[in-house]
């Protein structure tokens, strides 16, 4: 077999026994689908009557683009644990005493997390929906949309998994996949329009990535009010493209230290 | 080809010279392999004897390229560790010491999965599960995920798949430690039959009894080196027989060791706190008869008396003169390398 025909076939296998392994844990899907819908109905009744939204928009079509950003992002807390996890049980020891492609063992982890992902994503949508989201963009827009959180949610998991082999135990796993996402999330234009923060923190918030894909999901869901002018920083003035780099840039980082702290974390 | 350098008996399965590991330590660092040379020939069990942190791990995780030493060169199944470990990988079966099994996947879907990995192919990945399966004696529980399975359970499933792609070099790293006598037992049964197919076992474990059933030839390992190998009788031998123990009453221990040392085959051993004295005897049970006549002569009274076989513990102490550490404080050489990783699950 050739080498890319093996890492393709290994990487279907490990995908396949992720999957199957959340399947088994049907209650972990359960609280990811309850904690994504319940971000959705709290930010929306809670935060939606205070949040001037610029432009004159209305807050709930505001914020889906904000939470679907916010919660596939915080998927990649998921790798992070499961990876620490098949660490310290010796899983990784098995794998890396056969034949097997080095990639595959977080090629197939990342895979079946962004499988998990799109499941919450779905929900989120469908609730979004019951609370009066709605989006006017034609058929293809609104797939580019989603195409992009996939995107964004797969180059993240990168990092989730980096950290889950960094660290020495599950437990801190639990917190270090999760703490950074918060300042993350919310340093960004996901929850509150940029142009309300103060002026020395804008320039930070909008070259967060964050932003950026915050950004275009609004622009591709038909989401930004019509009278609505972008700041002028650069990512914000091409949220898609910028988005589309920031990933790529991310993956470009994380792949290859992901794979090489495999290697090293797994002989420990 | 023949390659100039790294000359390999031609009959070697298993071939190491001058392993050495060294892994950072808080105080330092640790030599976990300190020099370590191995040959096990084709077809037969070697068996690394040693108590916890003594480098047995390490060792394995060399061989099965897990690790790369920091000196010494290994060849397995005439393939160098270092210059090819994937075909190395290919010629061998790994099987843990605590069972490295996926506990939401059924035991069928382990081994399934273990023969993808393999690239045996979907029909022979299936085939080679079912038969593994049933020699294992899994069947009832093929269906059934992991974690509802018995340790012993996944200790066979676990060294079932090592043997999916049928390997001729199998590493079983402390096969029954934890386990209960039966299913110690049974795998042994399990152990003996790959054997006899003609497989080499490299094994490693802190029984002298499992090392005397399973291995050919027996590599003693303490503090990161081999301090002798030799077959199980060999060893046995320089060991001396069975071991009288001995429980005295209060006052009586000096006595106690005159009278034992009459008897004794070498030095008399004493636990003062126990008031114990532990000495290697010939002759079997004449000698706890013997011992009864004479601790009965001198007037001393005897608590407890008995015989044993001797254990890893009087080899260590015949042969470094210390006592192999407790199974209880695993605090050796390898806890650096392993406690982080480990650690986490217990």
């Amino acid at each position: 077999m050739s080498d890319l025909a093996q890492t393709v076939s290994d990487t279907g296998t490990i995908t396949w026994r992720n999957i199957t392994r959340l399947r088994r844990q049907p209650d972990s899907i359960v609280f990811g689908i309850i904690q994504s819908v319940m971000f959705v109905l709290l930010f929306a009744y809670v935060f939606g009557g205070a949040i001037n939204v610029p432009g004159g928009g209305d807050y709930t079509q505001f914020l889906m683009g904000g939470i679907f950003v916010q919660t596939v992002a915080f998927t990649c807390a998921t790798t992070c644990i499961a990876m620490a996890d098949d660490l310290s049980r010796g899983v990784f020891d098995r794998f890396r005493s056969l034949p097997m492609s080095r990639s595959a063992v977080l090629a197939g982890r990342t895979f079946a997390d962004l499988a998990f992902a799109t499941v919450t994503t779905a929900a989120m949508a469908l609730t979004g929906l019951l609370v009066g989201w709605r989006t006017d963009a034609p058929v293809l827009s609104v797939l580019a949309g989603f195409a992009l959180l996939a995107l964004f949610a797969y180059a993240f998991l990168w990092i989730g998994a980096v950290i889950g082999l960094s660290v020495r135990s599950v437990e801190v796993a639990q917190t270090a996949g999760l703490i950074w996402l918060f300042p993350l999330t919310f340093l960004s234009n996901a929850f509150v329009p940029l142009e309300t923060m103060p002026e020395w923190l804008q320039p930070i918030a909008a070259w967060n990535p964050i932003s950026a894909v915050v950004a275009a999901v609004r622009e591709l869901f038909g989401n930004v009010p019509p009278g609505y002018v972008a700041p002028d920083y650069w990512p914000l003035q091409h949220p898609v493209l910028a988005s589309v780099l920031w990933c790529l840039v991310i993956l470009a980082v994380f792949v290859p230290m992901g794979v090489a702290r495999y290697r090293r974390a797994a002989a420990r | 080809m023949s390659e100039g350098c790294g000359w390999v008996q031609p009959m070697s399965a298993i071939h190491a010279e001058g392993l050495v590991k060294v892994f950072p330590s808080r105080s330092g660092e640790v030599r976990a392999l300190d020099g370590v040379d191995l040959d096990v020939p084709a077809g037969t069990v070697l068996g690394l004897l040693g108590p916890n942190g003594a480098g047995k791990t390490t060792t394995v995780r060399i061989l099965t390229t897990l690790l790369t030493p920091d000196a010494g060169t290994a060849t397995v199944h005439g393939i160098d560790v270092a210059r090819d470990p994937q075909a190395v990988r290919r010629s061998i079966g790994l099987s843990g010491q605590y069972a490295a099994v996926d506990e939401y996947l059924t035991g069928r879907e382990n081994l399934l999965m273990i023969g993808r990995l393999y690239h045996l192919g979907g029909a022979a990945a299936r085939q080679r599960a079912g038969e593994l399966l049933e020699e294992f004696d899994l069947v009832d529980a093929a269906d059934r995920p992991t974690k509802t399975y018995s340790g012993g359970m996944r200790r066979r499933l676990d060294l079932a798949g090592a043997l999916v792609a049928r390997p001729p070099i199998i590493f079983l790293d402390e096969p029954t430690t934890g386990l209960d006598p039966r299913s110690r037992l049974a795998l042994w049964d399990v152990i003996e039959g790959l054997v006899r197919a003609g497989t080499t076992v490299l094994l490693t474990t802190q029984y002298l009894d499992e090392a005397d059933k399973l291995a050919d030839s027996i590599a003693v390992v303490d503090r990161g080196r081999v301090i002798a190998r030799g077959t199980s009788d060999a060893l046995k031998a320089q060991m001396g027989g069975e071991r009288l123990v001995v429980t005295v009453d209060h006052g009586q221990v000096e006595t106690g060791r005159a009278v034992l040392q009459g008897l004794a085959d070498g030095a008399v051993e004493v636990e003062e706190h126990t008031r114990t004295l532990v000495a290697p005897v010939a002759g079997g049970s004449t000698a706890l008869i013997d011992a009864v006549r004479a601790f009965d002569e001198a007037g001393v009274r005897v608590l407890d008396l008995g015989m044993r076989r001797p254990t890893l513990d009087d080899v260590f102490l015949q042969l470094t003169g210390h006592h192999a550490e407790p199974t209880d404080a695993a605090d050796g050489p390898e806890a650096p390398a392993t406690t982080g990783a480990r650690g986490a699950s217990r």
